[in-house]
């Protein structure tokens, strides 16, 4: 063998050695996860999804219909929001990580928010939110009253989803009833309205007593925070005792201004959003969006902006991190566990639900990602956690995935329970590592 | 040197096997534009065109719409069926809450007036003879009717 034969077989081995190094262990058949004590054995395949090492997940109920967001009691009890209607409320009595007992409520409230404050579940409507009382150690709640009502009926982005504070304020995200705030919704080249008047009402957040039943939005609301397109995801921070959510930017940036952006930047923006939150902050829509590969708040075609151009926008707050754009986050969990390995605490979950205008490109999404935090900085790159849900390579339309992740709760003892909008799959996410 | 062609030949065989391995969707995306020139099928009829043009964002390649977003084109009557209703939600768009198979769409649809009355015809016939759907074309004629009512 002479030398250069030699240097050929060492080539050679190299990059077998190479290749095996970058097959994707989660592609291979994983060891069994260890036995942890007060947790249920994770399913084989861990519902059909795709985590890091050391997690598994257990499928605690399915074909729910499509279920919104999602909160677990301090006894383990589930309560998942549906779209079309109802509350479902799950028990696993046999501690095998299976919901034996599911039963639904309130099958005449539509939308999207849920959660739990000082031992009341709370659930909105498009146009209002409920307080149910929950009694002892019974599953379904009491009668329910009306905390605020008479949000603006809205077509679009009428999610009102909400979270609480610490002294005693809930509050409540109300969406633009707008991609843009143009003169003729959603038509190429038509302007938009300066001031555009749906941030009166909308666009913003709205803090409220989170215990006065019967309140409304023009009596008793203050306007927290606005030129918000809409925050589905939104949390309280209990690391920093403030305010953070994530908005869905603007859509259709080539489409409504051909002349202006090519098909192949409206896919990548703008940026989905991560705020932080203070009173009296104002994002910016509908007069401007981010781009987060330069990190610039950009003034919107709409008010004259070539993709160049911030103008106005060098007033408005910028976000704390941009994601790719179109991914739609739907839910926001700050981690505040024991059971999950250190790096997450007090890190950010978040529920990109996936995207449909992303052609021409395949779509974008349909997974759970992890945001490095401490004290609400951003101290690493974000990483997809949880993914595989549409159980397809490629995503070309949002109706061919399987699964779609929309809600993030964490559980009492530190689990991370997912809900799925497509067919009701609810997983809960352990760590069995040491 | 035989034997050196041999390893080359070799190697270039398990880079190949190494190559570009599958895209997850799930991967993290990238932030660079990729800016792809979109190749153009000149076999593609008019239709799909303006099809591709227009509508396809939102009602998604395979006409099946995004639930709870934008309606489905697929196995519905307001594409199969009354012609006049559908050039009609073309050229004058259409806002409001409508059911579309037992689904509530409340979102805006602008207008595609501004569009000739071939390519509103080759475009209704295209949705009206695809996914699934087995609908009779429109004509310009038609749609001309409707627009010189409205």
């Amino acid at each position: 063998m002479n030398r250069m034969t030699f240097i050929g077989f060492i080539g050679i081995l190299s990059f077998f050695l190479s290749c095996n190094s970058t097959v994707d262990n989660t592609d291979q058949q994983a060891p069994p996860l260890p036995k942890v004590a007060g947790l249920p054995t994770a399913d084989t395949d861990n519902g059909g999804i795709d985590l890091p090492s050391g997690f598994g997940a257990v499928v605690v109920a399915d074909t729910l219909g499509r279920m919104r967001h999602i909160v677990a009691r301090d006894n383990g009890d589930l309560y998942i929001k549906g779209w079309k209607g109802g509350i479902w409320a799950l028990r696993d009595t046999t501690k095998d990580g299976k919901a034996d007992v599911q039963k639904k409520f309130a099958e005449d409230i539509k939308g999207t928010g849920i959660d739990i404050y000082k031992g009341d579940l709370y659930a909105s409507s498009r146009t209002e939110v409920f307080r149910f009382p929950l009694e002892n150690e019974k599953l379904l709640p009491g009668s329910r009253e009306s905390i605020v009502s008479d949000f603006p009926e809205q077509g679009q982005h009428a999610a009102k989803s909400f979270t609480f504070d610490n002294q005693g304020n809930i509050y409540i995200n109300v969406g633009s009833p707008s991609n843009a705030c143009q003169d003729q919704p959603r038509t190429p080249g038509s302007p938009g309205l300066d001031p555009c008047p749906q941030k009166v009402w909308q666009a913003g957040i709205w803090r409220f007593d989170a215990e006065v039943p019967g309140q409304t939005q023009k009596a008793n609301g203050v306007l927290y925070a606005s030129g918000i397109r809409n925050a589905i995801a939104l949390d309280w921070n209990q690391a920093t005792d403030g305010l953070f959510a994530i908005q869905h930017g603007r859509d259709q940036l080539h489409q409504l201004w051909p002349s202006t952006f090519t098909k192949e930047q409206s896919v990548e923006l703008p940026a989905e959003e991560f705020l932080q939150i203070d009173e009296g902050d104002d994002f910016g829509w509908p007069f401007c969006f981010y781009n987060h590969m330069t990190e610039q708040k950009l003034l919107a075609p709409e008010y004259g902006g070539d993709g160049q151009i911030t103008g106005r926008c060098d007033e408005a707050k910028k976000p704390i991190l941009g994601f790719p754009g179109h991914m739609a986050p739907n839910d926001l969990l700050f981690y505040t566990g024991d059971q999950f390995p250190e790096k997450y605490k007090d890190g950010a979950f978040i529920a990109f639900h996936g995207s449909w205008n992303r052609a021409p490109q395949p779509q974008k999404g349909y997974f759970v990602v992890f945001v490095p935090m401490k004290n609400g900085k951003v101290v690493g790159e974000w990483e997809p956690f949880a993914y595989g849900f549409p159980q397809l390579e490629v995503v070309e339309s949002p109706s061919d995935a399987v699964y779609r992740p929309c809600g993030l709760a964490q559980g009492p003892d530190g689990s991370l329970y997912v809900a799925d909008s497509q067919r009701g799959r609810i997983w809960r996410i352990m760590y069995y590592g040491s | 040197m035989k034997r050196i062609l041999l390893c080359l030949g070799l190697l270039s065989v398990v880079l190949w096997a190494c190559g570009p391995s599958e895209e997850k969707t799930t991967e993290r995306p990238p932030i660079t534009d990729s800016a792809t020139k979109p190749k153009v099928d000149k076999a593609a009829s008019l239709g799909e065109k303006v099809y591709k043009m227009n509508c396809l964002v939102c009602h998604q390649k395979n006409g099946k719409g995004n639930l709870g977003l934008y309606p489905p084109l697929a196995g519905t009557d307001w594409v199969t069926g009354d012609k006049e209703r559908l050039i009609g939600v073309l050229l004058n768009g259409m806002q409001g809450e409508i059911e579309v198979n037992g689904e509530t769409y409340n979102n805006v649809m602008a207008s595609y007036a501004t569009l000739k009355d071939e390519e509103i015809a080759a475009v209704l016939t295209y949705i009206r003879s695809n996914f699934g759907n087995e609908a009779s074309a429109v004509t310009a004629a038609e749609v001309a009717a409707v627009r010189s009512k409205s």
